[in-house]
């Protein structure tokens, strides 16, 4: 990867992927490929690792990440021992560890209140995932492994199969792409889970798209799997009649390109059968390990600049 | 009155609101906060002929002058209308109803598990494009669009 234009990072928020440019994007992406270890980077900084709900990996891949540079680590999962528990307000509880830390690793289970955070402290706010609505930083890990297995991020045939009405990670990957060019999205899942119209309306026009129920891999470049939730159908004979047609297989692998790549934001459950996780294409666990270069970069980036 | 052959009374002092989009009186008079108890004499005009917008709607108020917030709010329901203060039965001014590309405190976010629905903070709306209307939750970023954003007016 090369490097582009310098760019200011000091101070800023990342809350949604709309906020980020192309320019931005690849610069995380760079200063992920080229950071490592280093126990003096950070030393003497605070994040903050507010999880009003619970991660496996995000979390542990935040602290991780702060660790490795040196940094320490103050925060709480879940609110059971904290003053929110006793009605404090959100604002009031970040207003607070804006004393404490130097930036604030936040995931909420309401939209919006990332950007309420941001708004409301002076130190960099990092969104970790709030509600239904953004994640970031997972989007940037998706980015970043696409473009370490490609080697670009234009010119790309992606498949985003499963639940796309309800999962953030494929809003927020499809938007990232009408940063990039030449981008052909195909859209696979049930009629009833079709992303949303205001997703596809940021795409007319910028990113070329199809939507389809049938699961033709054959000619992508990557494939993006988010699991279909039974909770999602009023109906469970409905559920019952889509479910399989969408689970990665050994056969369904058959058809696709050799240098074709798969991935998913994890946890999976019954999509992708454990016997595809030694095929070559499959590049999932890879993915999620790149949750640690891509945070290292951020914490980098807003606490010292580029 | 330049379009058609309307004749409502004129009022003596007050307000005017012509070239409401057609239909969209009652939703004027809920933002006027005009319902049982007001005495002021109210004129209603609905889907009266206009040259600019086809149909029009129109409402008269007496005794009422409209503060800047309403003016907004007039303006999410009816981007066209234009506001006639009125004294002695002259316009002595024309506000501009002009939608601003940021709403605090007028649209709540239609998104149920948006903070700003849940805690204590005022709502903040951009507006992304003015016709059609597209507003956007400045916090969780949903997309609140055309008509519906008048069922949400604070």
């Amino acid at each position: 990867m090369v490097q582009g234009p310098k760019l200011d990072w000091r101070g800023k928020d990342i809350i949604s992927i709309r906020d980020l440019s192309r320019e931005h994007i690849e610069d995380v992406l760079y200063h992920a490929q080229q950071i490592r270890p280093d126990p003096n980077l950070l030393q003497g900084r605070v994040m903050a690792s507010l999880f009003f709900e619970p991660s496996t990996r995000t979390q542990l891949s935040f602290a991780t990440a702060m660790q490795r540079l040196g940094g320490r680590v103050i925060g709480f999962s879940g609110t059971e021992s904290t003053s929110i528990a006793k009605g404090e307000s959100l604002q009031d509880t970040v207003r607070t560890v804006e004393k404490y830390a130097d930036i604030i690793v936040m995931r909420h289970p309401l939209e919006g209140s990332a950007r309420l955070v941001a708004d409301t402290v002076s130190i960099p706010v990092i969104n970790a995932g709030d509600g239904a609505n953004q994640h970031p930083t997972q989007t940037l890990m998706d980015l970043f492994t696409i473009k370490k297995f490609h080697n670009r991020l234009d010119d790309l045939k992606i498949g985003l199969v499963g639940d796309l009405k309800y999962g953030r990670t494929v809003h927020s990957l499809a938007l990232a792409f009408t940063r990039f060019r030449k981008i052909q999205l195909r859209l696979i899942s049930p009629p009833n889970l079709r992303m949303p119209p205001s997703v596809l309306q940021e795409l007319t026009g910028i990113v070329s798209y199809s939507e389809t129920d049938q699961l033709d891999l054959s000619d992508l470049d990557v494939v993006y799997v988010t699991r279909i939730q039974k909770e999602r159908f009023p109906d469970i004979e409905e559920y019952e009649k889509v479910k399989g047609a969408y689970v990665i297989t050994p056969k369904v692998c058959e058809t696709l390109k050799p240098t074709a790549i798969l991935l998913h934001p994890l946890p999976r459950v019954d999509e992708i059968t454990p016997e595809v996780d030694t095929l070559p294409q499959a590049k999932y666990f890879e993915q999620v390990q790149n949750g640690v270069p891509v945070r290292m970069a951020l914490l980098k980036l807003l606490l010292l600049g580029a | 009155m330049s379009d058609g052959e309307l004749k409502v009374s004129k009022i003596k002092n007050g307000t005017v609101i012509d070239h409401i989009t057609a239909g969209m009186a009652p939703a004027v008079l809920k933002i006027l906060g005009i319902e049982q108890g007001c005495h002021d004499t109210v004129i209603v005009a609905m889907n009266v002929r206009s040259q600019r917008l086809g149909l029009k709607d129109m409402v008269k108020v007496e005794n009422r002058v409209l503060e800047a917030e309403t003016v907004k709010k007039i303006a999410i329901v009816a981007p066209h209308a234009t506001v006639n203060i009125i004294k002695d039965f002259a316009v002595v001014q024309k506000i501009p109803v002009e939608l601003p590309q940021e709403l605090i405190g007028i649209v709540r976010c239609s998104n149920r598990n948006c903070i700003t629905n849940i805690e204590r903070v005022t709502s903040y709306v951009v507006v992304e494009s003015r016709e059609p209307l597209r507003l956007r939750c400045h916090y969780c970023e949903t997309l609140i669009e055309g008509p519906y954003a008048s069922v949400l007016l604070l």
